[in-house]
């Protein structure tokens, strides 16, 4: 074979890893659609002249970029095929990729992105209407903390693992419902409103960040110390290459402990930034207006 | 929490219908029938049609493989000599060999008549390969090679059983009761 043909072979092969494993027109749509809608809005806001920070337009795409590359690469079979990998990718569909999403605030970017058609179609009011009250009820102070630990735990008991890494059709509804409840906790936590504005109160926000630790650190820790294979999918349908079980195991258990909880602290940090910006921009303005 | 989970989840399970069970892994419906184009013992190409027509299990291994393959291989054999003499005849076990390089016609022919006249070895290049485990959602990997030039692979550990019109029905895993492999495989033989 001359040089070149080696060449063209591993360039294909590279082009085959940047490809999706199994292509699904949901995540793909949706990945496509969060982008572009985001850079329409960059646009039409530069065109009206408002500035928008690049470190959240980075931190925005970014979210949305490892989402794809971890749901529509062949990084899925990875995950389909191996504990820890499989745990990677919950982690980035779960923890870190909404985290970033939320972190830059997108929202006021999508919906200028939104062509003005759609932004102000008739049907608008009735559908806020209608999904509210399952979104206040899903975002409430002590229902989301629970929803975001409990799926974590419902995926990994067991025998549903097993039926969610065999079932085309129940895999994609895991990894859909992890990236969504994802989002859900994360722009609970991180919203950039003020307490004052309708955001949750910090105190709150703190609490339930340190009350998803140490769920995550007793599931994590107890498989990463498991003695036996817990997980026995990955040995049914062939592991992607030959690694240990177990060590796969420990590997998937450590990622669903340090990691994860690690979010958390940094989770905590950023509200910290929240607080001493309030109360910095509090001052400020009693400064400006200083009180007769 | 998983003792108790799994009993409630299987008696739900078993509640939703009324015809006598698989006592292994039901997987009807959920997996697309047998079909494949790969290398027999005499180095001939087959396709599924040379099996249709009797109850068929499907194995994915490698004949260097240390434990699962024979340990697997070994209990398929002792489940079916519990069969009537008639079903054991019909049966017919698929070996399939992700191993091409070293499993050649004639290693695959020696390695699956130590199991019984049902086993057939079979394999194929990469793509034949692919095509066969992507189908059936699962996969196989090379470890690297040792100063001897041994390796590694991992493969699929589960026994993937169809019935004559090569329809999937079960899923046979390692943890599964010999008794319950035999009730499921004297079932399967009658599954039409």
């Amino acid at each position: 074979m001359s040089g070149d043909g080696g060449r063209a072979i591993d360039f294909e092969d590279a082009l085959g890893y940047l490809l999706p494993w199994e292509f699904s027109l949901t995540w793909s749509a949706a990945c496509l659609m969060a982008i572009l809608l985001y850079l329409r809005g960059l646009r039409q806001r530069r065109l009206r002249g408002d500035a928008t920070g690049v470190r959240r337009s980075v931190a925005y795409l970014l979210g949305v970029a490892a989402t794809y590359v971890v749901t529509q690469t062949h990084y899925d079979y990875l995950a389909q095929y191996m504990f820890f990998t499989h745990r990677a990718q919950h982690l980035v569909l779960h923890h870190a990729a909404p985290f970033l999403i939320a972190l830059a605030a997108p929202l006021p970017v999508l919906a200028d992105g939104l062509p003005a058609r759609i932004r102000h179609f008739p049907g608008k009011g009735l559908a806020v209407d209608l999904l509210s009250p399952l979104y206040r009820l899903l975002q409430h102070p002590l229902i989301a903390p629970v929803l975001f630990v409990g799926l974590i735990y419902f995926w990994l008991i067991p025998e549903i693992h097993f039926d969610a890494m065999l079932s085309a059709d129940l895999y994609q509804v895991m990894n859909w419902s992890m990236a969504l409840d994802g989002l859900l906790f994360w722009w609970l936590i991180l919203d950039r409103r003020t307490p004052q504005q309708g955001g949750l109160g910090y105190g709150k926000r703190i609490a339930i960040l340190l009350a998803v630790i140490p769920p995550q650190i007793l599931l994590g820790a107890y498989i990463a110390f498991s003695r036996e294979v817990i997980f026995d999918v990955y040995e049914v349908c062939g592991r992607a290459w030959p690694l240990d079980p177990l060590d796969d195991q420990r590997l998937g258990g450590l990622i669903t402990w340090v990691p994860a909880t690690m979010m958390s602290a940094i989770g905590v940090l950023i509200i910290l930034s929240f607080l001493f910006r309030d109360a910095r921009n509090e001052d400020l303005a009693r400064a400006n207006h200083p009180v007769q | 929490m998983g003792k108790w989970v799994v009993p409630v989840l299987v008696s739900l399970w078993l509640t939703g219908c009324g015809e006598q069970e698989w006592q292994t892994k039901d997987i009807s419906g959920l997996m697309p029938p047998l079909e494949f184009t790969l290398t027999d013992e005499k180095g001939n190409t087959v396709d599924v049609e040379s099996f249709r027509g009797e109850p068929t299990l499907l194995f994915f291994g490698f004949t260097h493989c240390p434990d699962v393959c024979p340990t697997t291989l070994a209990r398929l054999g002792t489940a079916i000599k519990r069969l009537d003499d008639d079903t054991q005849e019909d049966m017919q076990v698929l070996f399939v060999s992700v191993d091409p390089a070293r499993d050649d016609p004639e290693t695959l022919k020696e390695y699956t008549d130590a199991f019984g006249p049902q086993f057939v070895g079979l394999t194929g290049d990469k793509e034949a390969l692919d095509a066969l485990t992507r189908r059936y959602r699962v996969t196989y990997g090379y470890g690297e090679k040792d100063d001897n030039g041994n390796y590694d692979v991992s493969h699929s550990s589960a026994v993937f059983a169809f019935n004559d019109l090569g329809e999937v029905r079960l899923l046979i895993r390692d943890s599964d009761p010999l008794e319950a492999v035999v009730a499921d495989l004297e079932r399967l033989a009658d599954d039409t």
